[in-house]
């Protein structure tokens, strides 16, 4: 069934006992994930709503991934490890626990075929790692900050990594050699008066097609501190790495996009936080969405279930949303 | 203005350190002040550090997390993601944020259990400033001003002695000294450089200017015969410190200092001010306030204190290190505030706001007890478990660690003015 975005309507609230952060569904579809500021990750089984929770972080964690059987589940912690977990077990205990790197790992990224983990974070290397044993396969180095997003290309033998600097390099994987950088620095700010650092590409996407690269984040930040912005995403054709075309939002102050996802059914998607909390749909050519859903509260991470018709969000009020793109039952 | 009966015997007319280093920097080739380490008797260098006091305040301006700092509270609700490290004083620990700083505890004091009651920027930095709550009745003189009179006897011709190195902007003489008068207002150096108009303008020759201002002494003076006041007075005394200023303007230029310590303590503007901070110190200035901006992080909380925190913890840490080694921790105060601190609670927009409740600063040196932790907070941070401070007990206590009585007065007039809020005392426990 195709994704209708203008039939989106909350379909569940699966309630947790902490604010939470990063989320993922499993790629089965039988279970959904969520890290919280507990620094516990909860998971939730679709069918029923039984919730579980996972807890060895001694951090937050930003990041989490589930391999393509749903047989495993590893997540990125502020604590510089990333821990293997049995994604079904009933009473999870780490399988593995790798020191990965100097600081918080923010995001995380699989190939394609399932067989490596790519991670980064504030340490501003990317390491690749084998999923099947956690040993590490090579780094890439280049970017100038933290690493704020991860996506493999579509054919598995690109790397892409957004910084804090609106930059967006590209590596080789089979190499580790730098390719290229994107220019993403709209997504940038260094506001003088508070003298930080501000934005950075939050969000990368890949369209199923390779043809497009699109990276999220936020412009018009004058008031950092004070979450004065509205969000932006670049989209950049992949073959000659041009920004063709600048995706804005209609009347969303104070929202940042926090994650990205190109549809198979051809629109981008993104998920919006720090004002009121919006879903927003592009299709390729227009700077404007075609649709803007209202989420109940702030969103702060999303993640679309194999079906195209779920969307998870996770949210400040301790509950994480499923929204439905299609008809209500 | 009431005629002031301006004997030699006053202190304002005694001679003032600054003015004998000046006189001994007058001797040499250089104009500049010289370093402690330049005296030719390493006696008189010692007994000159040894006597003057100084401080340096490190301002976070907007509001430092102090759990992402001083108190941190790892593992609970409100202790966001970062963890605790060990420090060189055995059992406390600190936010990872600041290793460079964890090497120096020893050398340092916390205070955790402040509690200023007051949530306004403007006002919380007026109580820190001031040690007392704002009010219309009366205009208090700032911490640097009331440091740079009760230690400094400095007469005519000495340089200021209360500066503020500000991240930006211009400079210039600001009114922040009541009324202590317009000799210790704050002079900022804006950017981290020197004051501004601080150099003889280029259609201006030397000699034109010696005469100007030989004219204007002898003018003053048979003015002062019959009608001295304290405003003639610090008329006079803006004039000669402007020249003073501008003799030795290089003692504000921070890259005079070697390569190798500029190197050390790194290039952005609180690394420099750092080390100017230190430069001027050296060189016998009373009170140095840095500012480091900004922390009022009501939204990316974490994110920016990784940014502003990580850029404070090596350059502080590096001052720390060199004021102890060079025997100058041992008769300077350093201490780094905010205007408050920031909320236990973390709001949606992963931010804290601002919280004054329970919060805490560092400070070290001088008359401070080295390794001292002073007060608590509960386990998630939100209230005072022990010994509650105010604004006032930490103004008493830094005038006490600076060995001024500050339960003292300045006499105004003929008036006599509390040097801090009576209401409060010293925290006597954190003094040696």
């Amino acid at each position: 069934m195709p994704a209708d975005p203008k039939l989106a309507h909350i379909a569940t609230e699966l309630p947790a006992e902490a604010p939470l952060m990063a989320c993922r569904f499993d790629p089965t579809g039988k279970y959904v994930f969520a890290t919280a500021e507990n620094r516990s990750i909860y998971r939730w089984t679709l069918a029923d709503g039984k919730r579980i929770a996972f807890a060895a972080h001694d951090s937050w964690m930003f990041d989490l991934m589930v391999t393509p059987d749903g047989q495993t589940l590893i997540s990125a912690g502020g604590d510089d490890q990333l821990i293997w977990w049995p994604a079904a077990a009933d009473a999870p205990e780490p399988i593995r626990k790798v020191k990965a790197h100097d600081g918080w790992i923010r995001a995380l990224a699989l190939s394609p075929d399932g067989t490596l983990l790519a991670s980064g974070g504030n340490d501003r290397i990317v390491r690749l790692w084998n999923v099947s044993d956690g040993t590490k396969v090579r780094e890439f180095s280049g970017a100038g900050r933290d690493i704020y997003s991860l996506a493999f290309h579509p054919n598995g033998q690109w790397l892409v990594a957004g910084d804090l600097d609106g930059k967006i390099h590209q590596w080789n994987v089979a190499d580790g050699a730098l390719v290229r950088s994107f220019d993403a620095t709209p997504l940038h700010i260094f506001e003088t008066g508070q003298q930080v650092h501000y934005g950075g590409v939050r969000a990368l996407a890949f369209s199923p097609d390779a043809k497009w690269l699109v990276g999220g984040g936020l412009h018009k930040g004058t008031n950092p501190l004070g979450n004065v912005q509205e969000p932006l995403a670049l989209r950049f054709e992949w073959e000659s790495s041009k920004m063709v075309r600048q995706h804005l939002t209609d009347g969303n102050p104070n929202e940042r996009i926090w994650a990205m996802h190109y549809h198979a059914d051809g629109f981008l998607l993104a998920a919006a936080g720090g004002g009121k909390g919006v879903l927003v749909f592009w299709n390729e050519a227009d700077e404007k969405p075609f649709h803007t859903f209202a989420l109940p509260a702030s969103a702060r991470s999303m993640s679309v279930h194999l079906d195209g018709l779920q969307i998870a969000t996770t949210h400040h009020d301790s509950k994480l949303r499923i929204t439905k793109l299609a008809a209500k039952a | 203005m009431k005629n002031c009966d301006y004997s030699c015997r006053t202190a304002e007319h005694l001679l003032s350190r600054r003015r004998l280093f000046a006189s001994l920097a007058g001797i040499g080739a250089s104009a500049v002040m010289p370093d402690f380490g330049l005296f030719t008797s390493p006696a008189m260098a010692a007994e000159m550090t040894r006597q003057q006091k100084r401080m340096i305040v490190i301002n976070m301006a907007g509001g430092l997390s102090q759990l992402e700092s001083w108190d941190p509270k790892p593992g609970t609700a409100t202790g966001g993601p970062f963890r605790a490290i060990p420090t060189s004083v055995p059992g406390l620990h600190i936010s990872e944020l600041l290793p460079r700083t964890a090497k120096v505890m020893h050398q340092l004091a916390l205070i955790r259990s402040i509690n200023t009651k007051e949530d306004d920027h403007g006002k919380g930095a007026h109580i820190m400033e001031t040690g007392r709550r704002k009010t219309p009745a009366q205009e208090y003189p700032a911490l640097g001003a009331v440091v740079a009179k009760a230690l400094d006897a400095g007469g005519a011709g000495a340089l200021p002695g209360h500066i503020v190195i500000s991240p930006g902007g211009g400079g210039g003489r600001n009114a922040d000294s009541a009324y202590l008068g317009p000799k210790y207002g704050s002079v900022t150096l804006g950017g981290g450089k020197p004051p501004q108009f601080s150099e003889r303008p280029q259609g201006l020759v030397e000699d034109a200017s010696i005469c100007a201002n030989d004219i204007r002494r002898k003018l003053n003076d048979r003015f002062a015969l019959r009608r001295r006041t304290a405003q003639t007075d610090a008329y006079t005394q803006s004039f000669e410190q402007g020249l003073e200023l501008m003799r030795q303007r290089e003692i504000f230029d921070v890259t005079k200092e070697s390569q190798a310590d500029q190197d050390r303590y790194g290039s952005h503007d609180f690394g420099r001010h750092c080390l100017l901070a230190r430069r001027l110190i050296e060189r016998g200035i009373t009170y140095v306030r840095v500012t480091h901006s900004n922390y009022d992080t009501h939204c990316e909380n974490f994110n920016f204190h990784l940014e502003q925190v990580g850029e404070f913890d090596g350059p502080f840490a590096t001052l720390v290190t060199d004021l102890a080694e060079r025997g100058l921790l041992e008769s300077t105060l350093i201490v780094v505030l905010s205007e408050f601190g920031r909320t236990p609670n973390i709001n949606h927009l992963y931010g804290r706001d601002h919280w004054s409740k329970a919060w805490s600063i560092c400070l070290g040196g001088a008359g401070i007890q080295r390794g001292a932790v002073i007060g608590k907070t509960n386990d998630n941070g939100t209230e005072v478990t022990e010994r509650q401070v105010d604004g006032g007990h930490l103004f008493h206590t830094y005038l006490s660690a600076l060995g001024v009585k500050s339960t003292g007065s300045f006499e105004i007039a003929g008036q006599k003015m509390p040097m801090a809020d009576p209401a409060f005392e010293p925290i006597e426990e954190l003094l040696i």
